[in-house]
């Protein structure tokens, strides 16, 4: 009974994963495929990749993903830790209604996200599409950095930085020695998260931007052309990408865990 | 002068002002002004028009849909990797969210290929000789799609709930004669509602908003609320924002109305969903 | 941990700064164009040339690029239109009027294709390709002759039809195959044609852009409509499909025109006069025509490509053709009532 309990499990689990993974398998291995169709094998080949990295669209698009990413996260890891240290020692009503507003973006569906960010720019009249993209990245970061730091704030003692303050600290240097190490943790997950939001964004940026495109528009644009296997070598590289990620840092959770069980045992063999 | 320590949020609250709440603003004042100044007319033909409300229940309806299956595909995966050691739990539970972190308009076009009349889903039956089916651009792909993107949503707060469950419970039940069924419904279903309820939130949300799914899996053929918002704007340009900005407001409407819903429930639980993150 | 952070941010920024640091001072024309719709190594050829770059874009339909050029902060500096939008956009007064001077190639392009009626005398706009709207339909499916509108209502095909996913193309069908104008500003005329549209619906595999080429080339579909351009890539003998057959309908059908505009909001217009110059050179304009299959105003190009172009019906219609053909106008605020019609269609569900 136990067994096949357990077998009916190990099935269960292995068959929904066979339904998330097919579809991406399918579009790494045709990937590799000599011709252009995706349903008959012609022979192995890497003229796909060779063609990808010679297509300057798709380069420049990549670039526009990656760099956006990167400073939309960081600007928005800044502005949001201050702002969480700020809303932190805010009297309750004042922060009820920051942290209201700020929730905003993340429950709003991002098509009305996306187009509020339209109309605003018309309406401010800011042109380039990458200004563009980078000030609605930044904005809808921000929330998820201070959502991640906030709890770290509260798990640290205010006394600390007013101890630094009486101590002849002046605010910038109490809040670099004393505050932001407390809450590394959370401004780590916070920059992560919205770096990720940012790479995969697709919506918002598609109603906020003119004539600049990031990978999501670009392959929304190619797929509503029909299929190219460039964007299965695409595919490929971005899913070994994430793996290699992922496995980067679970292996070091797991080890740090470990290190952690091996100092408690030794710790109760003390005792 | 002693700097207050609230003085460091001033920034943020003028970018807040400018780029979170002025948007939401504009939103709101396109869909209630006129050239002549305040209306509702804006609302009501959005309301009324038979069009826009045969679409607005079908995206309800899809993504209900949608919903229901995420959980009945969901619960199960989050229940057996609650159950499993902690360690291959964890190895488990990071192959679930690998997919989502793939670009969410490259999932939905690898299901584009896979579904092609030529793709290898046909490619196997014909070697199998049977007949080729027309997959792509029917209602089943839209929702497959669906289904598909937004599973590991489905799971993980779940998950995150069950994980915490007190495992001692199940047993005492056990001990007292309870059958694993009637175990699962009285000891584990009621636990998990937290996360469920959020599962729910995170799958049926987004589900409503979709619209580059239906595009690239239905053929045009199935147009969801999101597509005739996306058409609005994208197609018919700015004379369309005023009733663009009603439909988006209807379905912000929607979307707080489902999110007090589900708050409500949370609260009848007594305790906070497992988040996502 | 943190170290590792740190080194990862860092050797990002750098990354970011090494990527945006090439464009420095180079003049960049934002181009707008359809997909598919300009052989993309030639981009590369002008920037080795002139020194401009190009930042090129692509969108799916002349109702989409309406409303990027309709706004205030445009940013586009070239894009490429058809007849009824160049109507309109002169009519709005949101073109730039072109200096010919700076377009001595303009000489090789047919007088056929000049002063046309949406812009006489050709002051904004310089012929880029033309063609018909028509059927293409796969020999091995369809053993009906293919010689009007009706056979994609023929539910012998239930399932194998293809259609555009944009209003005036899939309208104007309808219209056509009701008898009626493709300008038609009768209501009725347009109720009629939405029924029709209704009524096929069920048949329809689905409305589709430039994705209809790639279904049809690998045998998804038995009769689609298409512009001429992309009948001729689909039945190219190396990449395309030879079972596949253009016709157009005995009762004619839609000509068009799509020609190279300047919005007026553009602040590069020498520049963008020197792209449209570089694409009416006959060697460039051939080579750009023999890409992307569609047919060029451009009569040296034309004879460049040869007879076997020249003599493709499907390429080179005879006039007698033309003669039976209708041009798209604008049709200013009336075009609602085909909006409303059209998002009717296509929000229909069984």
């Amino acid at each position: 009974m136990k067994k096949f309990r357990s077998f009916f499990r190990g099935t269960y689990l292995g068959l929904m994963l066979i339904f998330l993974y097919a579809p991406i398998l399918v579009l790494m291995v045709f990937s590799f495929n000599g011709s252009k169709s995706m349903g008959r094998w012609t022979g192995f080949s890497f003229r796909w990749y060779e063609a990808l990295f010679h297509d300057t669209t798709i380069m420049d698009a990549l670039m526009v993903t990656l760099s956006v990413a990167v400073i939309s996260a960081l600007v928005a890891t800044i502005i949001g830790t201050f702002a969480a240290i700020g809303i932190h020692s805010m009297k309750k009503n004042p922060r009820g209604v920051v942290e209201n507003i700020s929730r905003l973006p993340m429950v709003n569906p991002d098509l009305v996200t996306g187009i509020s960010f339209m109309m605003l720019f018309a309406a401010l009249g800011i042109k380039g599409g990458y200004t563009r993209m980078l000030i609605a990245h930044i904005t809808f970061n921000i929330p998820y950095v201070i959502f991640s730091v906030m709890p770290k704030l509260r798990q640290s003692s205010n006394l600390l930085y007013e101890a630094a303050l009486d101590l002849g600290c002046t605010p910038m240097t109490a809040l670099r020695k004393v505050v932001i190490p407390d809450i590394m943790p959370g401004i780590i997950s916070g920059f992560v998260l919205a770096f990720t939001l940012s790479l995969d964004d697709f919506v918002v940026s598609w109603f906020a931007t003119d004539g600049i495109q990031n990978l999501s528009i670009y392959i929304y644009g190619i797929a509503r052309r029909g299929i190219s296997p460039k964007i299965n070598a695409l595919c490929t590289l971005m899913f070994i990408a994430v793996v290699t990620l992922l496995a980067f840092v679970n292996i070091r959770s797991i080890k740090e865990e470990r290190e952690q069980e091996q100092a408690q045992k030794r710790l109760s063999h003390r005792a | 002068m002693k700097l207050k320590r609230q003085a460091f949020s001033y920034p943020y609250i003028v970018w807040m002002l400018i780029f979170i709440l002025a948007p939401m603003l504009l939103i709101v004042y396109f869909a209630f002004s006129s050239e002549t100044g305040l209306t509702f007319d804006n609302i009501i033909t959005a309301l009324t028009n038979e069009m826009y409300m045969q679409v607005l229940t079908r995206s309800v309806w899809i993504a209900l849909k949608a919903t229901v299956l995420c959980l009945l595909l969901g619960y199960p995966i989050a229940y057996i990797l609650s159950t499993m050691k902690k360690r291959t739990a964890a190895i488990l539970y990071v192959l679930f969210i690998v997919p989502m972190w793939m670009n969410f308009l490259l999932r939905t076009y690898a299901w584009q290929v896979l579904l092609d009349s030529n793709g290898i889903i046909n490619s196997i039956l014909t070697f199998l000789g049977l007949p080729a089916q027309q997959f792509l651009y029917t209602e089943g792909a839209v929702m497959l799609g669906t289904v598909y993107n937004f599973l590991p949503f489905m799971v993980l707060p779940i998950y995150s709930v069950l994980v915490k469950l007190d495992r001692s419970l199940v047993e005492a039940a056990a001990d007292l004669g309870a059958n694993p069924v009637l175990c699962f419904i009285k000891v584990v279903l009621p636990q998990s509602v937290p996360g469920i309820i959020s599962g729910i939130t995170m799958v049926f949300i987004p589900a409503i908003t979709t619209f580059a799914i239906s595009r690239l899996l239905g053929g045009g053929k199935f147009l969801l609320y999101g597509d005739l918002i996306e058409n609005q704007f994208i197609t018919l340009g700015q004379s369309a924002w005023p009733v663009g900005s009603a439909l988006s407001f209807i379905l912000l409407v929607l979307v707080l109305i489902s999110m007090a819903i589900m708050r409500r429930a949370e609260h009848d639980a007594g305790e906070e969903g497992g988040m996502l993150w | 941990m943190k170290k590792i952070v740190f080194i990862l941010v860092l050797s990002m920024i750098v990354c970011c700064f090494a990527g945006c640091g090439g464009s420095s001072d180079a003049v960049t024309l934002n181009v707008l164009n359809w997909g598919d719709y300009i052989d993309e190594e030639l981009l590369s050829e002008f920037t080795q040339e002139t020194g401009i770059r190009i930042n090129y874009t692509t969108l799916a339909n002349n109702e989409e690029m309406l409303v990027k050029l309709q706004q205030e902060d445009c940013i586009y500096d070239l894009c490429f239109p058809s007849d009824y939008i160049i109507e309109k956009l002169v009519s709005m007064d949101l073109l730039y009027e072109i200096n010919k001077d700076n377009i001595p190639n303009l000489q090789y392009i047919d007088k056929r294709f000049l002063d046309l009626s949406f812009d006489p005398g050709n002051k904004y706009s310089v012929p880029y390709m033309w063609g018909t709207v028509g059927i293409l339909y796969n020999t091995t499916m369809v053993d009906d002759p293919v010689d009007s509108w009706d056979i994609l209502w023929n539910e012998k095909y239930a399932g194998q039809i293809l259609m555009y996913n944009s209003i005036r193309d899939s309208m104007g069908v309808a219209l056509m195959k009701l008898g009626y104008s493709l300008n038609t500003r009768d209501e009725a005329h347009i109720l009629a044609a939405e029924e029709a549209l209704i009524d096929q619906k069920p048949i329809v595999q689905a409305y589709l852009g430039d994705d209809i080429k790639d279904r049809m080339i690998g045998g998804g579909g038995a009769l689609a409509i298409v512009y001429s351009g992309d009948a001729m890539w689909c039945m190219d003998e190396i990449e395309g499909n030879p079972d596949l057959a253009y016709a157009v309908p005995e009762s004619g059908t839609n000509l068009w025109f799509d020609n190279i505009i300047i919005p007026k909001s553009s602040t590069k217009t020498a520049e963008a006069e020197a792209f449209i110059n570089f694409l009416c050179d006959p060697q460039v304009a051939a080579r750009n025509a023999e890409y992307i299959g569609y047919s060029t105003p451009n009569a040296a190009a034309l004879e460049i490509l040869g007879a076997d172009y020249i003599e493709n019906e499907t390429y080179n219609p005879p006039q007698e053709l033309l003669d039976k053909c209708e041009i798209f106008h604008d049709l200013g605020d009336f075009i609602n009532v085909y909006n409303d019609s059209w998002m009717r269609v296509i929000s229909y569900a069984e």
